[in-house]
């Protein structure tokens, strides 16, 4: 460990609260802290990214990109894993991370996705907003496979009205019990192929059923969301490139800005956090050690409370890093479980198919977001023989008309100029189950270029996620059939873990601090100043888009963390 | 001076690395120098690119859109050194044919036999072992096409900021699709 030093004493570097990480979560403490008058210092480990400066391919066209959006061989060849990374390309490169920076341990295979600088993931994120119903909630204890949750839906409900009303989610008010409906902004169209499979399948199977996309796109903005600087969705679908209009939501465009504007938020990026230290005479956290990303130089900075929101692995790193005599295994983990019940979802599956019939139809722009078909397993009790459920996301498309082999010149010319065939894909997002044997650990011997100890991953595939990939194999072939499709193909890609960029866990909640690392204020159970409210924090995976859940801890947490101060309680 | 040495100083003199230099490391020697495209080689490419999607009444075709340069660039950054030997290789394949078939340079056939003898070509890589060098030529030709100016404003209807999305609207027969 470097020498720590305080360069600027320790009164220049306190703060009343210290946000670990900038990206979706981090981004929502910033703004709810700085609000509530907190001076708040966030920490990023990676460089600063400001909206619309930052954003170097926002507005260049397809021909601008001189390899047409794929990356080099010699890119290909050093980054193996980042480039697997869905949305990665040629125009959003600069928002990942590069393999060789950043080592990690994988006993058994896991993509550990990144993208390390101020916005985090937000930037790139798949903007799904799906709000969780009490069904998810309690499913784990009420099926007996897994900790129950300290809380229910309804301590959740207010905060993702807080939340969507100020990110902005598009969708249609569908009264559906697995999904519940949130304050949304009007939803996309669907189109033609996608209104077919809504009809057919719920035709076809009583309790399924397709909606609009509830995404975090500004189709239509309200006052809010222009007193952010943000404006219209252009439906152009290049979300990830970082939008010029600021139609979708991310740290960088919203939260963060907000923040800003109190007068009490202050950024530092290339901040690599180390640990968080904790006092035993005062029995709680004081700040957190720093490492400069660029001149190794290590400082250390104080505050009230800290937030940690480094995304799910790296804010149990953080804890875990963080020893003391009273938590020589890692702060707070008194019960051994820091690291471990960690979860993903269940990406493994997809299917497609062709439909004739709607050739005299087609769609105008482009539709950033993709219609749902809401979970229609294990709902209120178990109706498989796996447990959980999944979420799918399915879309229709016509694409131009394939080239032929032995096909050149004009008439292939012609036919690639117009509409294909129609089709439609399929894929799920399915739960999968936390256990004490997916876990994560820091390396023994191993350190990075921070002198920290490098992430050992040990998360793997189990019966239960097999059992549930085959059900959505039949189940979306059936659904295909249903709607009159043909050519289906379904297919099991075999994806390692983490390449869905769901990670969730590490640091999980519950009411029982021998069974859980957090209380249900994501509240480090003994050591009360340190809120985790990432998706460290979950207690199982549920089977929607994590992101919103994240977002609506947060913004609870702080309000709970700032009352507690007040009652000088923390 | 060993064989990696000689390599390394032929790359100085050129003023930088070769491309493709690995496949001489490797011991894969074919007849090209190295993966380095010579005029003639670009002449050649546009030429069948121009065959594989050629100038029509509505459109330009892929010689408007810089196809040799394009296709130069890709099988330079992000071809395997075995890919880029596949290549080259079709190209002397195609120079070969057009001798056999037509007793001409293939910059000298007329468009009409072009386009016979990059049939002929077609049908063998649709049949032959993949990755065939004309498959290569084909889909290289097809991406940057229509990822170009002239391919995704002329041939494809290109509109960078919709402004809405219209789930269903009528098709009309001989639309352009959306670039």
């Amino acid at each position: 460990m470097p020498p720590f030093v305080n360069v600027d004493g320790v009164e220049k570097n306190s703060y009343d609260a210290i946000v670990i990480g900038s990206g979706i979560s981090g981004g929502w403490a910033a703004k709810e802290l700085c609000e509530k008058g907190l001076k708040t210092l966030v920490l990023e480990r990676g460089r600063n990214v400001e909206h619309l400066k930052d954003y170097p391919t926002m507005l260049k066209e397809p021909w601008d990109f001189p390899h047409r959006g794929q990356m080099t061989k010699k890119f290909m060849d050093e980054n193996p894993l980042i480039t697997k990374a869905a949305g990665f390309g040629d125009d959003t490169c600069h928002f990942f991370i590069k393999d060789n920076d950043h080592p990690y341990v994988q006993e058994k295979p896991f993509d550990w996705i990144r993208g390390y600088q101020v916005g985090g993931k937000s930037l790139i994120w798949g903007r799904a907003c799906q709000r969780w119903s009490d069904y998810e909630f309690s499913a784990p204890a009420r099926l007996g496979y897994g900790l129950d949750w300290p809380i229910r839906y309804a301590d959740v409900a207010p905060w993702y009205s807080h939340v969507e009303k100020f990110i902005g989610v598009c969708g249609n008010k569908d009264g559906i019990e697995s999904m519940p409906d949130g304050e949304f902004l009007p939803p996309f169209d669907l189109n033609c192929v996608e209104k077919h499979l809504q009809k057919k399948i719920r035709e076809r199977f009583h309790d399924r059923f397709v909606v609009q996309g509830r995404w975090a796109q500004l189709t239509e903005p309200n006052d809010i969301h222009l007193q952010q600087g943000r404006g219209r969705c252009q439906r152009r679908n290049l979300c990830m490139r970082g939008c010029p209009y600021g139609g979708y939501f991310s740290s960088v465009s919203s939260t963060l800005p907000w923040a800003q504007k109190t007068g009490n938020l202050t950024i530092r990026p290339f901040s690599v956090v180390h640990s968080i230290i904790y006092d035993e005479q005062k029995g709680k956290a004081t700040g957190v050690r720093v490492i400069d990303s660029e001149t190794k130089e290590a400082t250390e900075f104080f505050a009230r409370v800290i937030f940690v929101n480094a995304s799910s692995l790296n804010s149990t790193l953080v804890l875990l890093n963080s020893t003391s005599n009273r938590f020589p295994n890692g702060l707070g983990n008194d019960s051994g479980l820091l690291g471990k019940h960690v979860g993903f979802h269940l990406y493994r599956g997809s299917a497609g198919g062709t439909v004739e019939g709607f050739d005299d139809q087609y769609y105008y722009g482009k539709n950033p977001s993709e219609a749902i078909l809401a979970n229609f397993r294990n709902l209120k009790k178990q109706d498989t023989d796996f447990v959980g459920g999944y979420t799918t996301f399915l879309g229709g498309y016509r694409p131009r008309g394939e080239q032929g082999d032995a096909e050149i010149g004009v008439a292939m010319k012609k036919k690639m100029s117009e509409p294909g065939t129609w089709h439609a894909y399929m894929y799920m997002q399915g739960e999968t189950i936390m256990k004490e044997t997916n876990s994560v650990r820091l390396s023994a011997d191993k350190k990075d270029q921070w002198g920290i100890p490098l992430l050992v991953t040990s998360v793997g595939y189990d019966d239960n996620d097999e059992k549930m990939i085959k059900d959505f194999l039949t189940q979306s072939q059936a659904m295909l059939e249903a709607a009159g499709f043909k050519n289906i193909s379904t297919n099991d890609n075999h994806q390692a873990p983490g390449l869905d960029i769901h990670e969730m866990g590490g640091a999980r909640m519950g009411k029982d601090p021998n069974k859980s690392l957090l209380n249900q204020w994501n509240q480090v159970h003994h050591c009360k100043n340190v809120f985790v409210t990432d998706g460290a924090c979950m207690t199982s995976t549920g089977n929607q888009s994590p992101s919103i859940l994240y977002m609506a801890l947060t913004a609870r947490a702080c309000d709970h963390a700032v009352k507690e101060m007040k009652k000088n309680n923390l | 001076m060993n064989r990696r040495e000689a390599i390394a100083a032929t790359a100085k003199l050129l003023g930088g690395s070769i491309i493709g230099a690995q496949l001489f490391l490797e011991g894969c020697v074919q007849k090209k120098e190295s993966a380095s495209f010579a005029p003639d080689d670009l002449e050649l490419l546009n030429e069948i690119g121009e065959t594989i999607i050629p100038q029509t009444p509505d459109s330009p075709g892929a010689k408007a859109a810089k196809i040799s340069e394009f296709i130069q660039t890709m099988v330079t950054d992000c071809y395997s050194a075995e890919e880029q030997a596949t290549f080259f290789s079709g190209l002397q394949l195609v120079r070969e044919k057009a001798e056999q078939k037509f007793d001409k340079d293939f910059m000298s056939l007329a468009p009409e036999q072009k386009h016979a003898l990059l049939v002929d070509i077609d049908k063998e890589a649709s049949q032959g072992e993949k990755p065939h060098y004309f498959q290569m030529m084909k889909q290289l030709t097809v991406l940057g096409y229509f990822s170009s100016q002239p391919g995704a404003t002329e041939a494809l209807r290109y509109v960078p900021i919709p402004g809405r999305y219209d789930g269903c609207i009528p098709y009309l027969q001989g639309q352009k699709a959306w670039a």
